[in-house]
């Protein structure tokens, strides 16, 4: 018996680095509950180390980055790093928020599925996690 | 990014028509307004004063701007402070009247550039400072006695100026004839902007421990700058900026008095700092509002007499939040509107955003850009010539005084919650700031709210080449840091933090110790992590 039908998508949106803009993050994760997804939001200046935490505790299928400071080149490979010592790595990870041009490649490269800029849609958001999230079902016989 | 187009048919049909006619900020809009929307007695002599009269709502000067025009001052800071220098230069030349410094994010929360939690993040979103040996990089070649300058920067705000004021005595100059702003602005960091170090009372006795400095030390510098923007960039409504910024500014005012100065001895010297918004009619409102206001608040609350500590003076930077990364060129057409609401609304000084904001920092083409938009709505535009030119409009005075009424029952909520410091300890202007927020996301992604190039009119357009800052500011900043700490006399860097710790735990004022930390080349982050040390830290309960 495979719970996935009623196992709702369980999204960790998290805020790393020193940055306080939080309207983003919590747009998002407004927006991704309506839309019928779990949502565990971490709050303000988490380190990667917290976030991979954070993300196994509460055993989510996505993890939606917050960054619109730049941090993201030291970030990004940093949690991947501390989601594969976890053995996390097929947790979809996307990101949003101010991110050049030229350093999407290395981002998608290192993992992220998704890069979102400003004026994303909420649907075209939801609609990508629930496309590629691989779900972990809560139990299985 | 995918796009959706739709059929031609359905694309002019549709986007032909307005769905909503609410503000920006959803507050309901007539097709006429006529007198009977204002109350009978309505008079605007003396409803809102000529300009230069009280209560100050057409404004602060007679003649408006043919006596000064505002201050340009375009907010710059990237990477190291000999980059950022440059650019100072570079806009200095072509005509900015103010400089307006923006500091990286490790600076404005008290890491030095080598701290670990710094990673990644030295010198993007502003410069790097981390000692007075940077602040005089900073500032090379620029005498801070002849530009007023301005410092986002709140957290470690005292222990900044205290860089700033030895970098400007180190130059000669008198601090008496120093002319600028340091923004710390500490409440609207609990509710918008999230750059807080300390938890809210201790850190409010720092931001009083710096206007009582200022009163006595600096009487031409402005110590506070109490800001809507961050509000307002974090989903606020216009009336929600207007009444949170002006009851942060009574706060102050509060501390300030049961420190035991005299409100016109420091009231003059306080100036605000508001947000542009792209609700032309409303921001202008707003601006006059929140004139009246504040003279009634200072008058009739606090019992100022002098007409300086009444009379609001405020900065305004166009909306960053309103810029789009879809269509970049679209944002010179916002930002010019944006900037001449701003000055309808009678600013004393005024920032611009570059076109490729929403991308990254600006290029210096596109920093030149927006001041060159300033310079023409100064020279070219005409509006200038008389201050308040729409005073009287009706639709305009229904908006002044719905404001005027909106805030006033905000500040009766805000009141009965024991004042803001409890008011955001309980959450609520945050809370009110994310419901507005998202009540807009939902008016855009229904398709009531438009955003050209965005749900309306969309279609790929080439981007501009940007700014790219690369992590060399960080190895940059961190040799820097390094030889400062092995020249200095480690001795009197060690006593002055001791002095630095004591003073803050005694409750005494943290100026003099932070000078004397400044004069010793202690590091931003030494003096952070003394004050964390007394003080302690703050994290917020996260409510999404």
């Amino acid at each position: 018996m495979v719970m996935q039908s009623s196992h709702h998508i369980r999204v960790l949106v998290a805020k790393p680095g020193l940055d306080g803009h939080d309207r983003g993050a919590k747009v998002v994760a407004r927006g991704l509950r309506d839309a019928g997804m779990e949502i565990i939001y971490t709050g303000l200046r988490q380190t990667p180390e917290m976030i991979a935490n954070a993300a196994l505790q509460e055993d989510v299928d996505c993890i939606g980055l917050s960054i619109l400071s730049g941090a993201h080149n030291a970030i990004v490979p940093e949690l991947m790093r501390q989601l594969r010592e976890r053995h996390m790595d097929d947790v979809l990870v996307v990101l949003g928020g101010i991110v050049p041009e030229p350093d999407i490649p290395a981002l998608k490269a290192a993992g992220v599925a998704a890069v979102f800029p400003p004026g994303s849609r909420m649907a075209e958001i939801a609609e990508f996690i629930r496309t590629h999230a691989h779900r972990r079902p809560a139990f299985e016989f | 990014m995918a796009r959706r187009f739709r059929s031609p048919y359905r694309f002019r049909i549709r986007l032909n028509q307005v769905l909503d006619w609410t503000t920006i900020s959803g507050v309901p809009v007539q097709p006429v307004y006529t007198a009977a929307d204002l109350p009978p007695d309505f008079d605007l002599d003396r409803d809102l004063g000529r300009p230069g009269e009280a209560p100050y709502g057409r404004g602060i000067h007679a003649s408006g701007y043919q006596g000064k025009l505002w201050t340009m001052r375009q907010f710059s800071g990237f990477a190291t402070a000999e980059e950022t220098n440059e650019r100072y230069h570079w806009l200095l030349s072509q005509g900015q009247t103010g400089l307006s410094v923006a500091f990286d994010l490790p600076t404005l929360m008290g890491y030095d550039s080598d701290d670990p939690l710094a990673a990644g993040e030295v010198g993007k979103c502003g410069v790097a400072v981390g000692s007075v040996e940077d602040m005089e990089a900073l500032f090379h070649g620029i005498r801070l006695d002849h530009v007023s300058t301005s410092m986002t920067i709140n957290g470690s705000a005292a222990a900044i100026w205290a860089m700033f004021l030895v970098a400007a005595e180190r130059q000669g100059a008198d601090w008496k004839s120093l002319r600028g702003t340091l923004q710390n602005d500490i409440l609207k960091e609990y509710i918008a902007q999230k750059e807080y170090i300390f938890p809210p009372a201790p850190a409010m006795r720092l931001v009083t421990d710096t206007i009582e400095f200022a009163t006595r030390e600096t009487p031409r510098f402005n110590p506070v700058s109490i800001s809507g923007y961050h509000i307002r960039e974090a989903g606020s409504t216009a009336l929600q900026e207007l009444a949170f910024t002006l009851r942060d500014g009574m706060e102050y005012v509060e501390w300030a008095l049961r420190r035991g100065l005299e409100v016109d001895a420091f009231a003059p010297r306080l100036s605000f700092f508001f947000n542009a918004h792209s609700d032309f009619f409303e921001e202008i409102a707003k601006y006059r509002a929140a004139r009246l206001l504040w003279h009634r608040v200072m008058t009739e609350r606090y019992g100022a007499r002098q007409a300086r500590s009444t009379a609001l003076r405020f900065h305004a930077q166009t909306a960053g939040v309103s810029l789009t990364a879809q269509q970049p060129y679209n944002n010179v057409a916002r930002v010019a509107w944006q900037a001449l609401a701003a000055v309808l609304g009678g600013c004393q000084s005024l920032h611009t955003n570059a076109l490729d904001e929403a991308l990254a920092l600006p290029t210096a083409a596109a920093a030149t850009l927006a001041l060159r938009t300033q310079q023409v709505i100064a020279h070219e535009s005409g509006v200038t010539g008389t201050p308040d030119p729409l005073g009287g409009a009706y639709f305009l005075e229904k908006l002044t005084r719905d404001l005027q009424d909106g805030a006033e029952e905000y500040f009766r909520r805000l009141d009965a919650m024991g004042g803001m410091v409890a008011a955001v300890e309980q959450g609520f202007p945050q809370r009110e700031i994310a419901d507005a927020s998202y009540r807009y996301q939902q008016a855009l992604e229904r398709g009531e709210k438009r955003v050209v190039g965005v749900n309306a009119f969309a279609g790929e357009e080439a981007a501009p080449s940007t700014l790219y800052i690369g992590d060399q500011a960080a190895a940059h900043q961190g040799a820097k840091l390094e030889r400062l700490r092995a020249r200095r006399a480690a001795a009197a860097a060690a006593a002055s933090l001791d002095r630095l710790r004591r003073d803050a735990g005694t409750g005494a004022n943290v100026m003099p110790a932070l000078l004397a930390c400044a004069r010793s080349w202690c590091t931003l982050g030494e003096i952070c992590a003394a004050l964390r040390d007394v003080l302690g830290t703050y994290t917020e309960t996260a409510v999404a």
